[in-house]
This record gives structure tokens, sequence and C-alpha cells, in this order.
């Protein structure tokens, strides 16, 4: 009769149910963690170990990939590589164990600046046109709501890549390829519709009764919105910002199409990095652990938010 | 402070009229009381005067002043909300302080303010405290102290008890009451609850379907209704009406229901419409073994110092209010006198009261159009 007495309330799922979850949500997080770990791990492997068979699963490390990731190298004469002064520093050794000698950086860093510079831009973009845009929305009669929202959703309905080629021509006539602004009104504009919809939900949840409390107490709408709403609105504002810089530091089928030198993004450019003899995997790895890091770090810091802005509206207050 | 006169105000909200020409004026310094049911345009009319709706016609006027289409943040009004619309994201002192800020008020003086709002409401130990936490007694009183602390020409206020339980609202409505007797501030309180606006009201409105039925004290509306509406929706358990047919002319004082005789207050005009309605409050009636209007017991609630005793007549059901000590039984046969200076009379048709000796003026506010 244990099941009768025991003490848990009828609400809370029982221990073994809490058993179960656990073990089926560490089970889906090895899985998903599993391809990042080998990610990570190659970055330290040699390139004849990144490319062993049967794998490596244990390597000597070595941080030649994050070397090579980081410079550009040229093969030279051993006469040539004996009159060289010593080694300067430890990708400098590395390189000559391989008869290559540094001959300056790659374009990793730029890259990387171009794609923060990108998808922050964008995000920063989509959030302040998506905020006010869903307010407006929120609040006010607009002519033809409905059929707005749907217009603005229905650039969601087909891939982004679907008008690649129309925006590919634009942007050549427009003078936007290969350019930091073009990508970020192109990713603005694929953000918007996502941006619009999570926001007006939020800002739908906000009552309109603190508004209308602050025009009363004597503020404009403008300064009740940036002074009430705003802060209300934080955490779906931060949600959406979080999936808006996930799509935008991920995107890799525009930035190849309209990207090719001074606004090229990291996505496009890590693929291809190539070393002696074919792809350099190890190089691949180790810029694409780095690239991790920004969106692991933005989301981490923000992840409170993140919980509360998609359950959100689940439960009333 | 000052008077609100509102003149044939009305709001259509696309083909629906929310307020139908209300007229009305609320003197300086009055708890003025705005009662009826949901959907009845007592929170449109609130929403008007505050400057959150903008009337389809009609005029606002403020201390003289016509407001009418003034912005809300020009009027100078407090509003109190039904859900108080604390914000979140302040703790207690910058709620308070908020109209205050917007004002540009030097900060020793939004201080000072805030800290006696918070005295008076007896807040000041919350003080520094997120509203989050607060009970919903105490964040009542934030809500107060928001609007009292700028000293407007006037307090608005939405159903502000409606999302407190029962046993501390009627505390509020004390504290509420007290605040308006200490402050003397024109205060608009919109309510669907009758004893709320008979508690605390210097006058009341009470308004159905867009417009001011019957406007007065709440004795007035109490004793003298001027419509079966009013008569319905004020007092509990509600006033008996009892149908009959009689051509009455002004003068007369006794009807005649079933061969019962029984009198009523001097009629002042003729009672041309054959069907009619006597309006009897429950604790005007009295059982007695002869009685004119003659019925049996059906069942008794009993309320400690009274009990409220249903009686099936041939008219209907009649509740009579009389004394606990009372024994009665049930199904025992009983006969019903009423209070003849006390009664109401209807025409059936209009609903409206017709004059007597007891209730002399014209219905004011009444349906217009």
């Amino acid at each position: 009769m244990t099941g009768l007495v025991s003490a848990h309330s009828v609400v809370d799922p029982s221990p073994q149910v809490k058993r179960i979850a656990a073990f089926v949500v560490i089970g889906y997080a090895l899985i998903t963690l599993v391809p990042l770990l080998w990610i990570v791990m190659t970055g330290f492997k040699s390139p004849s170990d990144a490319i062993a068979y049967p794998p490596k699963i244990v390597a000597e490390p070595t941080v030649e990939g994050y070397c090579n990731l980081f410079t550009t190298r040229t093969r030279q004469a051993p006469e040539y590589m004996a009159k060289l002064p010593p080694a300067a520093g430890m990708c400098d050794r590395i390189s000559r164990e391989r008869n290559m000698v540094i001959a300056g950086p790659s374009n990793y860093i730029p890259r990387y600046v171009n794609s923060l510079v990108i998808a922050f831009g964008s995000t920063a973009l989509s959030i302040v046109l998506g905020t006010l845009a869903a307010y407006a929305f929120s609040r006010f009669k607009v002519p033809l709501k409905d059929d707005l929202l749907f217009f603005i959703l229905s650039t969601r309905m087909m891939p982004p890549i679907a008008v690649a080629i129309p925006i590919y021509l634009m942007y050549r006539e427009l003078g936007l390829s290969d350019t930091k602004l073009g990508m970020i009104l192109l990713y603005t504009s694929v953000n918007i519709s996502l941006a619009v919809w999570l926001l007006k939900g939020f800002m739908d949840e906000i009552p309109r009764e603190y508004e209308e409390a602050a025009m009363v107490d004597g503020y404009t709408r403008l300064q009740a919105f940036f002074k009430v709403v705003l802060p209300q609105a934080t955490t779906g504002i931060v949600a959406t910002a979080i999936f808006c810089l996930i799509f935008a530091w991920n995107e890799y089928a525009f930035a190849v199409l309209l990207t090719s030198g001074t606004a090229q993004t990291a996505p496009p450019f890590i693929p291809i990095i190539i070393g002696e003899g074919g792809q350099d995997w190890p190089a691949v790895a180790a810029g694409t652990t780095l690239f991790l890091i920004p969106i692991v770090v933005f989301t981490v810091v923000l992840r409170k938010h993140l919980l509360r802005g998609i359950t959100f509206g689940a439960v009333r207050k | 402070m000052a008077e609100i006169r509102i003149e044939n105000l009305e709001k259509q909200f696309g083909g629906f009229a929310a307020v139908r020409g209300t007229s009305f004026t609320i003197a300086d310094g009055e708890f003025f009381c705005l009662l009826g049911p949901s959907g009845c345009g007592k929170t449109t009319t609130l929403r008007m005067i505050a400057g959150l709706e903008l009337p389809t016609s009609g005029s606002i006027r403020l201390g003289g002043e016509d407001v009418t289409f003034r912005r809300a943040r020009e009027r100078d009004i407090a509003m109190v909300f039904q859900l108080f619309a604390l914000y979140p994201h302040m703790n207690v002192r910058n709620n308070i302080a908020f109209p205050l800020v917007s004002m540009g008020m030097p900060k020793a003086e939004i201080k000072r303010r805030v800290e006696d709002a918070a005295r008076i409401l007896r807040i000041d130990h919350l003080i520094d405290r997120p509203v989050s936490g607060l009970s919903s007694g105490d964040r009542q009183r934030v809500a107060l102290g928001r609007a009292i602390v700028r000293e407007p020409k006037a307090f608005l206020m939405d159903e502000p008890l409606g999302a407190l339980d029962a046993e501390f609202r009627h505390i509020m409505c004390g504290e509420l009451r007290a605040l308006h007797d200490r402050l003397k501030a024109t205060t608009v309180f919109v309510t669907h609850d009758q004893l709320e606006a008979m508690s605390m009201a210097d006058k009341i409105a009470v308004m159905n379907r867009g417009v001011v039925e019957q406007l007065g004290t709440p004795q007035e509306i109490y004793d003298r209704p001027a419509s079966m509406f009013v008569a319905d929706f004020i007092g509990s358990p509600a006033m008996n009406f009892i149908r009959f047919d009689a051509r009455l002319p002004a003068g007369a004082s006794r009807i005649r229901i079933d061969g019962a005789e029984i009198g009523v207050p001097v009629l002042r005009e003729d009672a041309d419409g054959s069907a009619l309605v006597l309006g009897v409050r429950p604790e005007q009636v009295t059982l007695t073994t002869e009685g004119g209007l003659r019925g049996e017991v059906f069942g008794a609630e009993y309320l400690g110092t009274t009990q409220v005793v249903t009686i099936v007549t041939a008219h209907g059901m009649v509740k009579a209010r009389i004394p606990a000590a009372v024994r009665v039984e049930r199904a025992e046969p009983v006969g019903l006198s009423f209070r003849a200076d006390r009664l109401s009379l209807f025409n059936a048709a209009t609903g409206r009261a017709i004059r007597t000796a007891l209730y002399e003026q014209p219905a004011r506010g009444g349906r217009h159009g």
C-alpha cells in the first residue's frame, strides 16, 4: 500500500517518470554533443590523425590546426630553411617541421569580424524594427492588419535561397554585393518576420492598462512605450534576439552566393581552408570551434530570459 | 479638485452604442459612483473622462474647462485600474513616484511626497520592496498611492476592489471612504457591486445599456427607484414585482389585486397603461394571519438576525425579510401585508416608475432617445 501513503503530490511527476525523463534528456544531449566534441577534438589533432582510419579517438594533441587557421604558409627548399633565424614561436616551429614558413596572417580573423558585424548588426536592426512594428500591430488599428501580418509571415514560407537569384541580380545593380550593409539588410529582411510575429505575441501579453496608467500619469505614448512597455518586453526581446542571431550567425547559402571578399562571413570561409594535399581538417575544426563561442556565450548569458521567453504565455501569471 | 460636468456624452464602437446621451454633474469633492451590470457603459464613460477614449459626441468639462478632446496626460486626472497596473519592473517607491517624475519635480520633493503618500496609506514600511511580492491589498494601496501623490483634479477608479477577496474588499471599502473624507477629492468610482456603491458613494448613477437610469443618493436610489431595472439591480434580495391590471387616476391611493385592497402612496399622475407593477422591498412585507394577498410558504433562508421567507402567491414568488424569531413552516398558508407608504408603482410596458407621493420628481437622468 505504499502507493497510497507516498508523500508526493498528484500533480508532480512521480520519481520513476522523472528518472525516465532524465534518462531521455541525457541520452539526447549525448547524441547532440558527440559531433561537437568530435569537432573540438579534431581541432587538436594533426592532419594525418584527423583523417586516420579507423578514426583515432585519442591522438597526441597539437595546436597545428589553430596555427594553420590563423596563418598562410609557403613551402620552402631545405637550404632556405637552414638559413633562417631560429623559430620565433610555437606556430613557427610547427610549420618548420613540415618545411613550411609562415607567410602571413590568414583571412580567418577578418571573416570572423565580418560575421560578428553582420550577425549582431542585423539582429539589432531586426529587433528595433520588429519591436516597433509588433507594438503597432498589437496596439493600434492598422488598416489591413491581418493581411499585413500574413504578408510578413509569407516571406518565411519558402526557403530563403529560392529568391537567391533575384536578390543576387538586385544586389549587383545596387552595388550591395559583397558589402556588410547588403548582408545586414538581407538577414534583417529574413529575420524581421520572425521578430514581428514573436514580439507581437509578447506585446499582446502586456496589458494595455500599463500604458494607459502611464499616459494618465502624464507621459506621452512614446514615453510610456520606453518606460513601461519595453522593460516588460525584455524577456521576449532577448528570446527573439537569440533566434535572430543564431540564424544570421549560421547562415550559409546567401553568404556563399553574395559574398566573396571584403564582406565574406566565416561560414563560407571555414570549410574551404585548404592545406597541403587537400582540406585542412584540423584547421576547419579549429575554425568551427572558435565560431561556436559567441553564440554559446550569448545564449548562456541570456539563458534565463530564453527559457522564460519560450514558455512565456503558456501559464498566465 | 474640481467639478466634472458631462453633457450628452455618446460613444459608438463601430455600430455599437456603448454610451448614449449621458449627462450628469459630479460636484467638487463628491464621491460619485457609476454603477451598473457589465457592458452598461460605465467603464467607457470613465475612460472618456480619463481621456483614454474619445467620445463620439458630447462634452466633458473639468473644473469649468472643456477637456473633451484633450489627451489623458494633459487632464491632471489620476486613475486606479482594476488590476492596479503597477509597473512590475519598479519598486513601490518608483511606482508611486512615476507621475511626479513626468512633471519634472525636484528629487527631494518627490521623495517627500512619496513618503507622505505611503504614510497616509500605511505602506511606508514596504516602500523599497518590489511590487511583485506584495499582497493584493498592499498592491491596491500602492495603486492608490500613485493616484493621491500628485494631488490631481479628480480620481477615477475602475472597479479597484474587483481583484480583492470578499473579506478584504469590505476593509478597503472603509479605507477608501476614509481616504476620500480626508482628501476631499472628487472621485468617480466604477463598480458593478451595489453594496460597494451603496456603502461608499455620496451619489450613484445607475447605468444600463449606455444610459443613466437614475442618479441620486444611495437612499433615493434604494427607496425610490426610478425604473424597474434600478429596483431590481439594487437590493438583495431584489425588490418583489407583483403584476396587476388597473387604470388608476391621479390621486388614487388604493389598488386591488385579486380582490385584496392594498394601500399605496398617493398617485401624482394618471397610470393609463393597464399593465402595472407593484414594487415591494422584502423588508416592507409582513406576514399576517388575515392579509389581503394570500400564499403559502415555500422556504426560508436563515440569516442570523433576519430570515428571508419565500412565499408562493397567485402572482409569483414574493420574498419577505422578517425577524429570525418568527417561526414559519413550509407549505403554511400565510397572508401578506405591505407598508403602504414605501411601495413603488411601475408601468410594466416602459419600466418607468409612476409618480407618487413617495416619488415626486420625474426620474433624473432617464432614457434619452
